[in-house]
């Protein structure tokens, strides 16, 4: 076994080296524009993009005619949101999505906001579900997109997608999941799921960086788009630019290997999860699963280590890559929105570590992390006044803290 | 983030982690932060003749937080309270090679250092005013 050890999946993950080998010959003999209509080299480019968008399409259930290749899962997401929101403005002013949704929606339904938009901010519980009475509730005559993501990228809650689709086909509003951490990872198909947007990537399904796909709609309704990015036409108009066929042809390859190997992997996901989660917990005293405990990411586990600051626990592991709700972890001082919308308190967001299981995690792997956070735990503890209040049986909600 | 070497010191061997019993005459504790905020110190003296003769500190907090306490009971010991008072957060900051994000915890630490001396000396004046 080498370290460090890599448990950060849902930030990013490796090529697959199968994947790899398919992108070679394009950067190289086969490095022809897509778009370059009256050559050889156009045409092999094209067709290699046409075969990776089947297989794009694929692993979602869709059809590859519905299939937007962009520059990563964060440009899909602007281009659904922004996108449906300005060519649907004189349908309506109003979006519905959830605070536990990635930057990328959340941002973009920020910079709506200022153009005029309204938006609806669902209310999650401690577990990260929305309460779907509460969607349906929401939706009104002025509504034109739902935006809801596919499976958390921090705490892994998956949500009830075709439960979400039916309300909004019912209500004749239109359908956005990010889909980013969902695809490969859980079932998901447009057509059985009324989705009519679904944004993902190539880099976190052992695809490359930089290349993504939106998936939209062309039939019962079809979905229209204002481009975001113009020059050129490409992409049925919706996104201009010349095709990364290289990364297209990876994405590719990495959603068919995904689609293909879904049981295999979700086993072995879950098994290696499971493993981690049993070990630490049989270890540890106080640890607190964050999410819901059946309805996740395959590969997710984030857990508070009660008594113990993130960032602090992350520099005693520096073998292992994960990542932390801490906010001395994050560039904006604050910590994780995500575990502060589900109301599990700022201590226990502070005290989170984000484990992500992947493809090539190994069994030893995982036995080494619980050894090493046990340890690292238990050591911290000692020299944590928290922990020792605690022991005394003080109640820390009854105590006065000085805060800074 | 990139740590300085003293500060990983520090975090991997912390110099007098515990406590003393706050029930002792001469021991006086500073309890500082907020578990919200991510940083709690608590840094305790023990005292002799107006001089600091030992030292103990348990802190939750980043590396930066534990550094800056562990840090902090080296420089206390043997000090007098009036010395102990006068140490400042940029001197910690100074020495552990602090970034600008992390110059609170040095803050803390000074006023860990700070409390406990008041801690101490309320003590005193409770204990005398007894008599």
């Amino acid at each position: 076994m080498k370290t460090p050890i890599y448990l950060d999946y849902h930030a990013t993950t490796p090529v697959d080296p199968r994947v790899l080998e398919t992108m070679l010959p394009y950067f190289t003999e086969k490095f022809g524009n897509a778009a370059s209509r009256n050559h050889s080299f156009g045409w092999a480019a094209e067709e290699a993009v046409e075969a990776a968008r089947e297989q794009v399409a694929q692993v979602i259930g869709a059809s590859a005619r519905e299939v937007i290749f962009t520059s990563g899962a964060t440009e899909s997401d602007n281009l659904a949101l922004v996108g449906v929101a300005e060519f649907y403005r004189e349908k309506g002013d109003h979006i519905i999505t959830s605070p536990l949704e990635h930057k990328a929606v959340l941002d973009t339904c920020n910079m709506l906001e200022q153009r005029g938009f309204r938006v609806t901010y669902l209310d999650v519980d401690r577990q990260g579900m929305i309460d779907l009475d509460q969607l349906r509730d929401s939706i009104t005559d002025k509504t034109i997109l739902v935006s809801l993501m596919a499976a958390n990228n921090e705490i892994g809650t998956i949500n009830p997608l075709g439960r979400i689709g039916a309300i909004c086909r019912e209500k004749g509003v239109l359908f956005h999941t990010d889909a980013t951490q969902g695809v490969g990872h859980m079932p998901l198909d447009v057509e059985e799921m009324n989705i009519d947007l679904a944004s993902y990537s190539g880099h976190k399904i052992y695809g490359p960086k930089g290349v993504g796909a939106l998936y939209v709609r062309r039939r019962n309704p079809r979905v229209r788009l204002s481009p975001i990015i113009h020059g050129g036409g490409h992409e049925r108009g919706m996104r201009s630019g010349t095709l990364n066929v290289p990364g297209i042809v990876g994405f590719g390859r990495a959603a068919e290997i995904m689609r293909v190997d879904y049981d295999k992997e979700q086993a072995h996901l879950i098994e290696l999860r499971d493993r981690l989660h049993q070990g630490l917990a049989r270890e540890l005293e106080q640890v607190h699963l964050n999410g819901h405990p059946t309805e996740r990411h395959p590969g997710n586990l984030n857990i508070s280590f009660a008594y113990v600051e993130g960032e602090s626990l992350l520099m005693g592991i520096s073998d292992i890559a994960v990542s932390s709700g801490s906010a001395c972890t994050s560039a904006s001082l604050e910590p994780s929105y995500v575990l502060r919308a589900l109301g599990v308190g700022d201590e226990l967001a502070h005290s989170s570590i984000r484990f992500g299981i992947g493809r090539f995690t190994t069994i030893e792997e995982v036995d080494y992390t619980i050894r090493r956070v046990v340890e690292e735990v238990s050591r911290l503890r000692e020299l944590s006044p928290l922990w020792e209040m605690a022991q005394e049986g003080i109640d820390l909600s009854t105590v006065k803290w000085s805060a800074h | 983030m990139a740590y300085s070497d003293k500060v990983i010191d520090h975090y991997k061997n912390p110099r007098n982690a515990g406590s003393f019993s706050k029930e002792e005459e001469n021991v006086g504790t500073g309890v500082v932060g907020a578990p919200e905020c991510g940083d709690v110190m608590k840094l305790q003296i023990k005292v002799e003749n107006e001089r600091i003769v030992d030292a103990r500190f348990k802190t939750f907090g980043c590396g930066s937080a534990i550094a800056s306490s562990s840090l902090a009971t080296e420089w206390v010991k043997g000090k007098t309270l009036d010395e102990a008072m006068t140490i400042q957060n940029t001197e910690i900051v100074k020495e552990l090679s602090l970034p600008p994000v992390k110059i609170h915890c040095s803050v803390l630490a000074e006023d860990a250092i700070k409390t406990a001396i008041a801690d101490y000396r309320k003590k005193q004046d409770g204990s005398s005013g007894g008599e």
